[in-house]
């Protein structure tokens, strides 16, 4: 069995994030107790939240794999990067259409520009989708993955000041759940976010593998045409 | 169903949509690499025909 796993990580992390989205979603809508505060619309937490954690982790993926190759100087870590931002950034869109969702009918609002924590996380999305542009704009080699690399590592800084926005700076509509005393929420409550956390991570790195395995068949493809063409 | 019910619908047909439109985007990639490669061994089959000919050609000169 684990001689399986080992040599199928994609498929491996896929039924892994299965199960537990499947877990996540039976504890949400048929264990977990209604908010007494914000009602049923507080199930958006146990989706919004953890695709919003993702969604750093991939972007500290993909800045961390940016150092490595600034530091090891190896070509295959400028693809690693490239691809864990890819996969960032469809969490961090998926985040701001869930918490826009959220904020309709928390708030009455689709958007609220007041609040530094929604601008900050838009400020870093977008920043992210300019990395492709940054990109595509140089020729594939040395200089193109450097020049992503060192633009990956700057966007990671704006992930602590994106999380810790409503902490330092105050917030008029966003809550905080997570304070220096702990999570605000219940035992069953935390449980859930947890395994819908986990859940969305298995999910994130399946995609990650599975996007990785493609790009990496295209680059070999890409050199097989050359070979044979030559 | 109430307000805040079709909202959290929402929210989670949102989740869902974007890993169905990744599949599809995937699978259109898939096929675009099945037929890179079956181009690609149609050139290596036709090159190693290519190379047999000449070496037969040789062989029968020399």
């Amino acid at each position: 069995m684990s001689t399986w796993l080992r040599n199928r990580p994609g498929p491996a992390l896929s039924l892994c994030a299965l199960a537990l989205l499947l877990a996540a979603g039976a504890l949400t809508f048929f264990w977990v107790p209604i908010d007494a505060d914000q009602g049923f619309s507080q199930k958006i937490f146990y989706l919004h939240v953890p695709i919003a954690l993702t969604s750093y982790a991939c972007f500290g993926w993909g800045a961390w794999k940016a150092l490595r190759l600034l530091w090891k100087g190896e070509s295959r870590y400028d693809l690693e990067s490239y691809t864990a931002i890819h996969i960032g950034v469809m969490f961090a869109l998926m985040t701001l259409v869930t918490g826009s969702i959220w904020g309709k009918i928390s708030w009455g609002v689709w958007w609220s520009w007041g609040e530094r924590q929604l601008v900050v996380f838009l400020i870093l999305t977008l920043f992210y989708c300019a990395y492709f542009m940054l990109r595509y704009s140089i020729e594939a080699g040395p200089r193109r993955e450097r020049t992503s690399a060192v633009y990956a590592l700057f966007g990671v800084v704006l992930i602590p000041i994106s999380f810790l926005a409503i902490r330092i700076l105050g917030t008029i509509l966003h809550p905080a759940v997570f304070t220096r005393e702990g999570p605000q929420m219940s035992g069953s409550m935390f449980f859930t976010f947890l395994v819908s956390l986990a859940g969305m991570v298995a999910l994130a790195f399946a995609l990650y593998q599975t996007e990785l395995a493609g790009k990496r068949l295209d680059v070999r493809l890409r050199e097989l045409r050359r070979v044979l063409a030559s | 169903m109430t307000t805040a019910e079709k909202y959290v619908t929402a929210a989670y047909a949102v989740f869902l949509a974007v890993l169905l439109l990744y599949i599809v985007i995937y699978s259109f990639r898939i096929a675009r690499l099945q037929r890179e490669v079956a181009e690609l061994a149609e050139l290596a089959a036709s090159r190693a025909e290519g190379e047999a000919r000449q070496e037969a050609e040789r062989a029968r000169v020399g």
